[in-house]
């Protein structure tokens, strides 16, 4: 298991079109990536559920990854937060 | 039988058609459980198939008809039906519970309906609950077998009965058949109404019966320019409004001719006709209608409709592909006003006994400097993309003007003090919408560099008769001699120093006060962009020699009446 802590630099937080790219990166990954924040956990694959936790700027969020390629997938990931001006990673 | 119904004229042009009554399906269904969930979950993929096919093609559609911007909705559909969270809930509940799949649609979807609406203050999250419910009712559809009237199935010559049009109906209407549509309700800025305009499709809305009234397939005679629908018409009535129609269409290919011609009257005087925006996504209108300029940029709608203040960055965006849009001609962007009857959810105000006589505009900025500054920097920065022309609104004192200007200047000597590029020609002016101000505007003259006259408020407060309170309707007289005095003074002491008097209210736009502006010597008339063309050709058949003639006569005028009577007569 592989995880990384993001800080939501967004002032609008997690919303429509980035939430779109993320889950589609997310999806080209086998690895089960999972989404947590405030203690609720998420599909980061699932558009429907990384917008139902209504993430908003200043969130601390967490991004699982569990499987054969979940370093790739936290680096990809890392890489949309930074592209979309989402948010930074702790380290 | 004939039947004329009123209803609120959305979209100008005249359409006859038959018509196509666009019915809600009957969706109503037992909840009930199966035996054989394979069979179940296969009947599933099966509807869900149907509706992404069928989904994909309306995105299509739409993107070629309006644009990739609102063919957007349809991926955020498209991508709920593959949603593995949805779907894969729907068959767990399947699965688990041997759910019918209409069930189990209903119970996922009621779910994420309940978690996106419960996001109080986040308007953008509850949109997306109408997503799910739209989308979902597609999918029970496909599930029950229900034929799911579309408006892309329209291949004859149409004109649509609905209760309302949703985005997915509008996108969906095939402008070669869909000559026109009338609603039962909407008004002119519903969802409807404004595409229906960006359309060029004749619309009226809110008419609260037509859906009733209506029989599929009978003639009908959809009147976009007076708000009316008859249904049945006679055959006289028919070849009537064929001629309307015919004029009407005549009259267009008229002002079309005239986008790329500069505003000159008769006697060759040019004047300068802008638009009046609230969003950098009217610009397109604004330019295809042939406008010289923007001459009121209303900001407020970048703080409306959200949960918190726009930052200083998004506004310098919005700002900036304004001025870049419009690619060097003036652009006046009026400073935030809010207040009044625009309120925000997340700037509480105080309850007042009279709102446009209170908090607002300048008033509100001048006190809440941090939101004030915030728009100030955000103009300044973006002021290097085009002609940016900075307005005040609700100036009623020479020290609110100096104040703002204070402000304004500590603003761009910082920003130059930290080496951002600032524009050297930004003119900085103010509304005159108080007859306070209106009053000594040969004073305001020598510190504003131009006004813009916001007819609304400056008639409501000349005349004190609140415009939003129909029992004193009456007294919204923008001919009254005592309201185009006080114009004839505004104009006259910016022209004194030098400076240009434009105006930005509802009156620049009308065909009777034109001829009246023209003789007073307005510089700049801003309107909403569809009447640009139309003031234009108007200008055209105009001396302003001729008029200014008249100027005398008409100011000396007892009543509001008396002056509308000598327009018609004499300046037209």
């Amino acid at each position: 298991m592989t995880e990384k802590v993001f800080t939501v630099t967004s002032e609008a937080g997690i919303h429509a079109r980035p939430a779109t790219v993320l889950v589609n990166k997310a999806s080209q990954y086998s690895s089960e990536l999972k989404i947590e924040y405030n203690g609720r956990q998420a599909n980061l694959k699932s558009i429907m559920g990384v917008m139902s936790m209504g993430i908003q700027h200043n969130a601390k969020i967490t991004v699982i990854a569990k499987g054969s390629d979940e370093e790739e997938a936290i680096s990809g990931i890392t890489e949309i937060f930074k592209s979309e001006g989402l948010g930074e990673s702790e380290s | 039988m004939t039947e004329k119904i009123k209803g609120i004229a959305a979209s100008s042009g005249i359409a006859i058609a038959k018509t196509f009554i666009l019915k809600n399906p009957d969706l109503s269904f037992e909840r009930q459980t199966v035996s054989d969930r394979e069979a179940e979950k296969k009947r599933l993929e099966d509807a869900l198939e149907v509706s992404k096919n069928e989904l994909t093609e309306i995105r299509n559609t739409a993107e070629k008809s309006l644009g990739k911007d609102k063919a957007e909705v349809f991926n955020a559909h498209l991508m709920f039906l593959s949603d593995p969270e949805f779907v894969g809930a729907i068959r767990s509940k399947i699965d688990d519970e041997s759910l019918s799949a209409e069930s189990a649609l209903e119970d996922v979807s009621t779910f994420f309906i309940q978690t996106f609406e419960s996001m109080k203050d986040n308007a953008y999250m509850r949109e997306r609950a109408a997503d799910v419910r739209d989308v979902s009712k597609r999918l029970l559809a496909h599930l029950l077998g229900v034929s799911f009237t579309s408006p892309a199935s329209i291949t004859e010559e149409t004109v649509i009965i609905a209760e309302d049009l949703t985005p997915s109906d509008t996108a969906q209407l095939n402008r070669n058949y869909v000559k026109g549509f009338a609603t039962n309700i909407g008004g002119r800025t519903s969802h409807s109404a404004i595409m229906s305009r960006s359309m060029e499709i004749p619309a009226v809305v809110g008419t609260k019966t037509v859906m009733e009234k209506a029989k599929d397939g009978e003639m009908a005679i959809i009147d976009g320019l007076n708000g009316v629908v008859i249904l049945d018409p006679t055959a006289g009535e028919i070849e009537e409004y064929r001629r309307k129609q015919a004029a009407f269409k005549e009259q267009q290919e008229e002002w079309k001719k005239l986008v790329h011609e500069p505003s000159k009257t008769k006697d060759d005087v040019h004047v300068i006709l802008g638009a009046n925006i609230g969003n950098p996504g009217d610009v397109a209108g604004v330019i295809n209608n042939g406008a010289e300029a923007i001459g009121l940029y209303r900001t407020e709608f970048l703080y409306m409709g959200r949960d918190k203040l726009p930052s200083e960055d998004e506004q310098f965006e919005a700002y900036k592909e304004v001025l870049e849009k419009m690619d060097g001609k003036p652009v006046v962007i009026r400073t935030l006003d809010i207040g009044g009857d625009k309120k925000l959810s997340y700037l509480p105000l105080p309850q007042e006994m009279n709102p446009f006589l209170g908090f607002r505009a300048i008033r509100l900025c001048l006190e809440r400097q941090d939101i004030f500054r915030t728009q100030l920097r955000a103009l300044l920065r973006a002021s290097v993309f085009g002609k940016l022309q900075i307005m005040f609104p609700m100036i009623a004192t020479i020290g609110e003007l100096r104040e703002a200007k204070k402000i304004l200047f500590e603003e761009k000597d910082k920003l130059i003090a930290a080496g951002t590029q600032v524009s050297d020609g930004i003119e900085v002016g103010m509304m005159m919408e108080i007859p306070a101000a209106a009053v000594l505007a040969d004073r305001f003259a020598k510190e504003a560099d131009f006004f813009s006259i916001g007819t609304n408020d400056l008639i409501q407060y000349t005349m004190a008769a609140d415009r939003m309170n129909e029992h004193v309707s009456y007294l919204y007289q923008p001919c009254n001699p005592s309201v185009l005095r006080l114009i004839s003074k505004i104009i006259d002491a910016a022209h004194k120093e030098g400076h240009w008097a434009g105006m930005c209210g509802e009156m620049a736009g009308d065909a009777t006060a034109i001829p009246l502006l023209l003789a007073l010597g307005l510089d700049e008339f801003s309107m909403s962009a569809t009447s640009i063309l139309p003031a234009r050709s108007q200008l055209l058949k105009l001396s302003k020699e001729e008029m200014k003639k008249h100027k005398e006569a008409f100011l000396n005028l007892d009543t509001a009446e008396e002056v509308l009577d000598y327009v018609r007569t004499k300046m037209i």
